[in-house]
């Protein structure tokens, strides 16, 4: 509505100073014109159009939908936190800069790979960071034909599109029939092109590879390295630190296993955790301590900068902050309850969902709905289905390997009853596809909008409201 | 319940982890086994179970305390007159946008590819893909990068892409820390990164792209639209790095022709929380869309006829199209695009412009008045927006030293670039008293 305003500012207090050319400025500004009572009750009722943690019970696999502790926001609101300039002088952020140095040491000692760099904004940061290290290594080395990068074909996208961007060409790595890495695949790659291999564990289908040790042994005889994307790091707390079975560089998202918000798609976290061999290349910056002063600093031959600053800070408070209130016995906790909640549920599950890999899950258990798409319901439909008992549906279609998949992460921290709540949801939805499959096919029923048109999305691509377009 | 730390036997009962002892013991029981610790067989026993080397648990009265303690030993902005900028700035949020962003059905909800559990996600990045393209002139903007430095360093790539092309003309004039994260994207590209003077730019049928920021890394403006047809006459595309403050009075990058605008979404809203998170701001042309990084949210119809959102146009993305994808990116900042989309909508068409002038004419004040000082002088000419260099009479860093005595942030230490130079930014954030204070401190030295 015209003249209507959201804000009020301060007039001015210094004399009017002359204006640039009226040929720098701009005529028209179009944005809103709204009240300010408007504009809270606009976002509020967009947000009540979702589900979320805090809602609704959230079994995202290999999401790590866990619990958001509060107070980890409220400290990262601290004006002390929250506050400060990046580019202060560091003895106005030494507080600061103790946290990070400190995150570090949590985050080497869980990993077992001692040096580590924050400074990477996301998972897939991370791992472009990473990468471009192990790129670093071996033109270091004058190891220059080493362009090759494995990859198993159960793996993130993500992978593979960060070692292209790191400039290496990818080859896909077959998974054999327990779900493992193919030895024998792999042998064939390991040679003198071989850079290296990025490899999640536990892998996205929820198993640790019991190859894992022979597969690092493999790859370093080759002359390679062993990058670990730490997607899954929520099943290992404390139970095996992954510098200790051969990895050489690992990033781990913040944003799931160290329960900071993902805030509809961020902001996260891919702290880059490496050996001291590696740590020269780590990315700058790193913090450093001496004589207990702290500082950003460069290291020796660092791949560069891949941010602005110094990495997500409010988002690396909020990780320390968990790490510090669970502690050595917590962090235990974590792996042991999140692992025991899924194989509850995978074996409460099992022989009604289909298990390709029927073998004890980690932290996620990944079913096949081919034995309901033969009744006429396939992983998409059971999953939007889910939405209508109030559950989010699983990660459907991925990964990639397995028919209609259906991959469900409880995480430790949701109760048992609601654990319970959610088999018998899928206890149902599996006899609807019996007895009344067009149910489950046209869900969700009780949603803000039904089942949406993808296709003319993309082929009519509205992705702006403009005046001339408002209906 | 309220235990926090181990007890006798092992067990610790945390309080955002529900199942107790006897819960476990059911489940395990369904399970068929007597412990956890059989779930973990697949780890080889030589390495599982390691030493961890971690602190003992705290109660969330002593995170606050401890906590509290650290924050406390910074400084923040808002203790004293401040004047840093340099890609990190200081300007009035809004009261709402905390209440409204850390509301449980925005923070603690994923990235939303289960459209019809997520429209309110899906809604607020349609909302912030218009207003980005409105304040920037643009056609179609994405959902949002990491931060304005990723943003300017995957618009270059676009920009290889888009040309076949793999040099790149990089004006000196561009933020240090913006053209190191180019160099870290570009290095294991194949593509040339080259540094021009903006009065000298030489291009040629090779070049992809001409990369400038707006107003520049000193705060100036600019010859825009100069620059822009040289890039354009040789085939190259103009990238520019975007202050989205700027754009309350200065005329749009897509006015004068830009194909890839890229910015930091920081001062919409974002505290600058000593770097991080922010949003990456990406904008372009329409005919580039199938070029563009990050994902899209468009709006399309439900089974019904009501409308909706959608993620769209997700064949460019990682997870479809993997190796190939124009960009690894996977999670961005949605948290933070949506705090800009609300300081957006609250600041509207006048705050917005009022933020924009009240930077100004308080930075031409401040500029002016230390103008006069003796032995100092402003080495730049032009037109500026709220940053400024001032030439100093003796070395930034000993004067900023003398400054924090009074309590008062000074600028960055420029001295690399220009002599004994200081980066000054004065926002809406600094009253008149402020200025004054600063003006009378730098004073004391001649």
């Amino acid at each position: 509505m015209p003249g209507r305003v959201g804000t009020v500012l301060p007039g001015l207090d210094v004399p009017a100073q002359p204006l640039p050319n009226r040929a720098l400025l701009r005529d028209d500004l179009p944005l809103p014109e709204v009240s300010e009572p408007e504009v809270v009750q606009y976002f509020t009722g967009l947000s009540q159009l979702n589900f979320s943690i805090d809602t609704h019970f959230y079994p995202l696999g290999s999401c790590t939908m866990k619990y958001n502790p509060k107070v980890n926001d409220e400290i990262a609101f601290l004006p002390g936190f929250a506050g400060i300039h990046p580019m202060q002088p560091t003895e106005q952020s030494q507080g600061a800069l103790e946290l990070l140095y400190k995150l570090q040491g949590f985050l080497g000692e869980i990993t077992g790979l001692p040096a580590v760099g924050l400074s990477t904004l996301a998972g897939a940061h991370g791992e472009l960071g990473g990468m471009l290290m192990i790129r670093a290594h071996h033109l270091a080395n004058g190891d220059k034909g080493r362009t090759t990068v494995a990859i198993p074909d159960s793996a993130h996208g993500t992978n593979p599109a960060s070692a292209a961007m790191a400039g290496f060409d990818v080859v896909e790595l077959a998974s054999d029939k327990d779900g493992n890495v193919d030895l024998e695949a792999l042998r064939e790659v390991a040679g003198p092109n071989l850079a290296g291999v990025m490899i999640t564990l536990p892998s996205t289908l929820g198993l640790f590879d019991t190859n894992i040790v022979e597969v690092c042994r493999i790859v370093h005889e080759a002359g390679g390295l062993v990058y670990g994307d730490g997607a899954n790091m929520n099943a290992l707390l404390g139970r095996v630190k992954l510098g200790d079975l051969g990895f050489d560089v690992v990033h781990l998202n913040l944003h799931k296993t160290f329960s900071t918000p993902h805030g509809g798609g961020g902001p996260g976290a891919g702290p880059v955790c490496t050996s001291n061999q590696l740590a020269q290349y780590l990315a700058a910056p790193v913090i450093t301590e001496t004589g207990g002063e702290y500082q950003l600093s460069t290291p020796e031959k660092s791949i560069g900068k891949l941010s602005g600053f110094h990495g997500n800070f409010g988002v690396l408070v909020r990780a320390y902050t968990y790490i510090r209130t669970l502690g050595d016995a917590g962090i235990l906790s974590i792996s042991g309850n999140a692992v025991l909640n899924a194989n509850y549920m995978m074996k409460a599950l099992r022989g009604i969902y289909h298990l390709p890999y029927d073998r004890t899950c980690m932290h996620e258990a990944v079913f096949s709905a081919d034995l309901q798409k033969e009744r006429g319901s396939g992983g998409l439909e059971i999953a939007k289905r889910l939405l209508d008992y109030g559950f989010h549906a699983p990660t459907m279609y991925f990964p990639l390997i397995v028919h209609e998949a259906l991959m469900i992460e409880p995480t430790e921290s949701e109760t048992k009853e609601t654990i319970d709540l959610f088999i018998q949801a899928l206890i149902d939805i599996d006899r609807e596809v019996t007895e009344n499959s067009e149910l489950v096919n046209n869900a969700p029923h009780t949603t803000p909008v039904a089942r949406l048109d993808e296709a003319r999305a993309a082929r009519q691509p509205d992705l702006r409201w403009q005046p001339e377009a408002a209906d | 319940m309220t235990a926090t730390r181990p007890d006798t036997t092992g067990h610790f009962q945390s309080h955002y982890i529900p199942n107790t002892t006897d819960e476990q013991a059911d489940m395990l029981a369904a399970l068929g086994i007597v412990s956890i610790d059989q779930l973990f067989m697949d780890i080889p026993e030589e390495y599982r179970n390691p030493t961890l080397e971690l602190p003992a648990p705290l109660s969330e009265l002593e995170i606050q305390r401890e906590l509290g303690g650290m924050a406390a030993k910074n400084r923040p902005l808002s203790s004293g007159p401040s004047f840093l900028g340099a890609g990190s700035y200081d300007h009035f949020i809004p009261s709402i946008i905390k209440p409204l962003i850390t509301r449980g059905e925005f923070i603690t909800a994923y990235t939303p590819y289960q459209a019809e559990a997520s429209q309110g996600t899906l809604q607020v990045i349609y909302e912030f893909q218009t207003l980005i393209c409105n304040l920037y002139g643009m056609e179609v903007a994405n959902a949002g990068m990491y931060d304005g430095a990723t943003s300017l360093a995957e618009a270059v790539l676009m920009a290889c892409r888009v040309t076949k092309r793999e040099k790149v003309a990089l004006v000196d004039t561009v933020s240090p820390a913006y053209s190191a994260v180019i160099h870290t994207y570009c290095q294991s590209q194949d593509i040339a990164v080259e540094t021009v003077s903006p009065s000298n730019v030489v291009l040629n049928d090779e070049t992809a792209c001409l990369v400038l920021q707006y107003p520049n890394y000193f705060g100036n403006i600019e010859d825009m639209q100069n620059l822009i047809d040289m890039a354009h006459a040789q085939g190259a595309l103009a990238v520019v790095s975007t202050d989205p403050t700027a754009m309350g009075m200065f005329q749009t990058p897509g006015h004068y022709g830009a194909d890839i605008v890229t910015g930091d979404g920081q001062p919409l809203g974002i505290p600058s929380s000593f770097g991080g998170p922010f949003v990456g701001l990406f904008a372009t042309k329409q005919e580039y869309i199938r070029q563009m990084p990050s994902r899209l949210s468009g709006r399309t119809v439900d089974k019904n006829g009501k409308t909706g959102y959608v993620l769209t146009l997700q064949t460019r993305e990682q997870h479809i199209r993997r190796e190939r994808a124009t960009s690894n990116i996977c999670t961005n900042e949605a948290l933070y695009a949506l705090a800009s989309t609300i300081y957006l909508a609250a600041m509207g068409k006048h705050g917005l412009r009022q933020v924009a002038e009240l930077c100004y004419h308080k930075a031409h004040y401040a500029a002016a008045k230390i103008g006069e000082l003796p032995g100092y002088s402003l080495p730049i000419e032009g037109p500026f927006f709220q940053e400024f260099v001032v030439q100093c009479p003796s070395t930034p860093s000993d004067i900023n030293k003398k400054l924090m005595e009074q309590n008062i942030l000074g600028g960055l230490d420029v001295s690399e670039q220009v002599p004994n130079g200081m980066l000054l930014c004065v926002t809406e954030m600094s009253s008149q008293d402020d200025i004054n204070a600063l003006v009378a401190a730098l004073s004391e030295f001649k």
